[in-house]
């Protein structure tokens, strides 16, 4: 499962001992994230959002817990036990609830760098296929968890996001209906819905820390992939896990701290908003009912099918609204070049490029209200991200002619030194 | 034939979701050649809120408790009688510099009383308001349905700023050359009042601050409308988020902490790594 060199575990304390012959759980430790696993010696700072993601998941658990000792979860009691308990009365709840609800954002910021991090360097490819499916799975995990607590609060936004989210499914021809309301546990969202988004909120978490165990034990065969994309060769390309980078990763988690921070005691409302300070109302719809930033792509995806064609409008917003996150899956079969890192293809960099733009751009229309102009332009970038996907990576993938690659990370990292051919962009890499 | 078609079936799937949005693009450009959209009235008229300068503002902002009195002394006197408070509790008014003597005083000749329930006669009756209670809920019979206002600087974009130009925003007519294009909007429907900030440029609730000196402060400050509206502004940011100083006050300590704290990881990072080349 590791490299040949790599350090053994080797209890020196009696204690550890026994506990090693009975259970191994401080060589798995070890192996995991201690000085027994080798990752190769160049990677960058974008190799941090792995630990920086795993952190927010565990920030996001503890001050969950503590807010649902305090929360009610009924339709009548839910607001006022968020924004008047919790927010006054609750010791430090007001740390508490705009830690948690700030932290869903960061988690969101963490997680997006980590898979663009991963689509530039070439990370979904063989033999790292398992650890991106995985990544996909946690990510869907995410969303749905992110909306469920989203609506727990039962302002405006929370309620109305839930029946415009609910409301997808009544796209589905013939039982669409049918499945919206069991899914809501009624006509529209109420107690039934509010408990059951409780109790799965509570339960996706845990989930999603099974699944980032499976996500790690898949990395950890064929090892950390590296800027240069080249698979390690032999013991001077990696250092030990431990103290190499739980050191970098330390500087990196306290840069995250403080801005995490920042946001938290300084801007606790600037990511909200402020409709979810009114409480859940039936009966008067808001003008822009709008999700949480992190879903502003999806939405606008959603948006820009406006036309029927052989399906209704709706279906195909649904369709291509899922669709333009389960392609992920595929994307490990779409782009077939051989070359994992983008630093070495120089046609793929540009669409990566383009991509991180266009995610961008349909970002910002989904937040935006649903006016003609930015229809047209979510249009146009909707066609683009699965044009990208579907059409653009295969064929570059065919027709791009890589750039020389470095015989070995270390030559890579010695550049000059190395004393062999090396490109300028593989020394910078 | 069926290996070509399975070969070729990301660019087909690709393509059709790229044709559906382009006959959606289309679509959408002819409609916008058919039908430019118009600008509204409320476009066209609603204004944004002028600028508004609080102790509460910014980063490291502080509650001015004199002015949270005043604020608190508006409230009671003109928003209380239409507009509910109903997360704050009277013992919150600590906070703002009163004692218990006087947070009980405040309670006790609160104008709306606390309801009881009589468990034995089954009728329900009320009572005087202790420091423990919330502010009783305001039931309103008239035109329109003002909101709870506990949280209201929080629930409109640019709190504080929206309710000071909503309350000294009654007397700003509009540019009658702009008004003259949308005669319709311009008619106040009866029992509604023109007023730019508001969304929809009517609003059901009539000037509630009419004329200088309305309240009569203690503390010698000019009660003009324009100090009046800024001091219930400041009071409604204080109700919204009683601890907002302190979460100021921990902040920057919190942040001072991690700067050192990020400082020493960045000196650890440079020791390990010292001599390999990475």
């Amino acid at each position: 499962m590791s490299f040949p060199w790599a350090r053994h575990y080797e209890p020196k304390n009696p204690v550890m001992k026994w506990v090693d012959e009975r259970l191994p759980l401080p060589r798995f430790v070890y192996n995991a994230i201690g000085a027994g696993y080798p990752v190769p010696r160049n990677l960058n700072y974008f190799w941090n959002f792995g630990i920086l993601a795993g952190l927010s998941l565990v920030i996001q658990i503890v001050t969950g817990i503590v807010l649902a000792m305090h929360f009610h979860s009924s339709a009548a009691g839910a607001f006022d036990s968020v924004n008047g308990t919790i927010m006054r009365d609750v010791n430090a709840g007001w740390f508490l609830r705009f830690a948690h609800a700030n932290g869903a954002s960061m988690f969101f910021v963490v997680v997006y760098i980590h898979i663009f991090r991963g689509l530039h360097y070439g990370s979904y490819k063989a033999p790292r296929e398992m650890v991106w499916l995985l990544g996909v799975v946690i990510f869907l995990l995410m969303m749905a968890t992110a909306f469920m607590g989203y609506v727990l609060p039962w302002g405006q936004m929370s309620f109305w996001g839930a029946q415009v989210i609910t409301g997808f499914f009544s796209a589905i021809p013939v039982v669409g209906d049918w499945i919206r309301i069991w899914l809501l546990g009624g006509y529209a969202p109420d107690d039934a819905t509010l408990n059951r988004f409780f109790s799965l909120h509570y339960l996706l978490p845990f989930v999603i820390a099974g699944v980032i165990i499976l996500h790690i034990w898949a990395l950890h065969i064929p090892g950390s992939n590296n800027p240069t994309g080249v698979e390690v060769k032999g013991e001077q390309d990696t250092v030990p896990f431990h103290p190499y980078y739980t050191a970098k990763d330390g500087f990196g988690v306290g840069i995250f701290l403080i801005l995490f921070s920042t946001l938290i005691f300084f801007y606790p409302d600037y990511l909200g908003h402020p409709d979810n300070y009114i409480p859940a109302n039936p009966l008067s719809t808001p003008a822009h009912i709008v999700p949480e930033w992190y879903f502003w792509p999806f939405y606008a995806i959603l948006r820009a099918f406006t036309a029927d064609f052989i399906l209704p409008a709706k279906l195909w917003g649904v369709l291509a609204m899922f669709g333009s996150i389960l392609l992920l899956f595929f994307l490990p079969w779409l782009d077939r070049s051989p070359v994992r890192s983008a630093n070495y293809r120089p046609m793929y960099r540009v669409a990566f490029w383009v991509l991180v733009a266009d995610v961008l751009i349909l970002g910002w229309c989904g937040g935006s209200p649903a006016e003609p102009l930015y229809v047209i332009i979510s249009q146009i970038a909707a066609a683009y991200y699965f044009a990208h996907f579907l059409i653009i990576v295969p064929i570059i993938s065919r027709i791009e002619t890589p750039r020389p690659l470095p015989n070995s990370i270390t030559e890579a990292v010695l550049g000059d030194e190395g004393g062999s051919r090396i490109t300028a962009t593989a020394a910078t890499a | 034939m069926t290996s070509i078609f399975f070969r070729s079936i990301k660019f087909l799937i690709g393509a059709g979701f790229v044709f559906v949005l382009l006959l959606a693009l289309l679509g959408s450009i002819t409609g916008l050649i058919n039908e430019p959209p118009k600008q509204t009235a409320e476009q066209a008229l609603h204004k944004h809120p002028k600028e508004l300068e609080l102790a509460s503002n910014g980063p490291l902002g502080k509650f001015d408790t004199g002015q949270l009195q005043r604020g608190f002394k508006v409230y009671k006197e003109v928003c209380a009688t239409c507009h509910s408070l109903h997360m704050i509790s009277f013992r919150n008014l600590k906070d703002l510099g009163y004692s218990d003597a006087q947070v009980k005083k405040i309670a006790k000749e609160w104008a709306i009383k606390q309801p009881v329930f009589d468990e034995k006669a089954g009728t329900w009756g009320e009572r005087d308001n202790l420091p423990s209670d919330r502010f009783p809920k305001v039931y309103y019979a008239g035109t329109g349905n003002p909101p709870d206002l506990s949280l209201i600087t929080k629930a409109r974009h640019d709190g504080a700023a929206y309710v000071h130009s909503l309350l000294t925003g009654y007397g700003e007519k509009p540019d009658p050359a702009v008004a003259a294009k949308f005669p319709e909007a311009m008619k106040t429907p009866e029992g509604m009042h023109f007023n730019p900030y508001f969304a929809n440029l009517n609003i059901a609730m009539p000037p509630p601050l009419v004329s200088d000196d309305q309240v009569k402060y203690d503390d010698g400050t000019r009660a003009t409308i324009d100090q009046m509206a800024k001091d219930v502004s400041a009071f409604l940011v204080w109700t919204a988020e009683p601890t907002l100083q302190k979460r100021h006050q921990a902040g920057l300590a919190v942040v001072i902490f991690l700067l050192f704290a990020t400082g020493l990881a960045y000196g650890a990072y440079l020791t390990v790594w010292r001599g390999m080349k990475h």
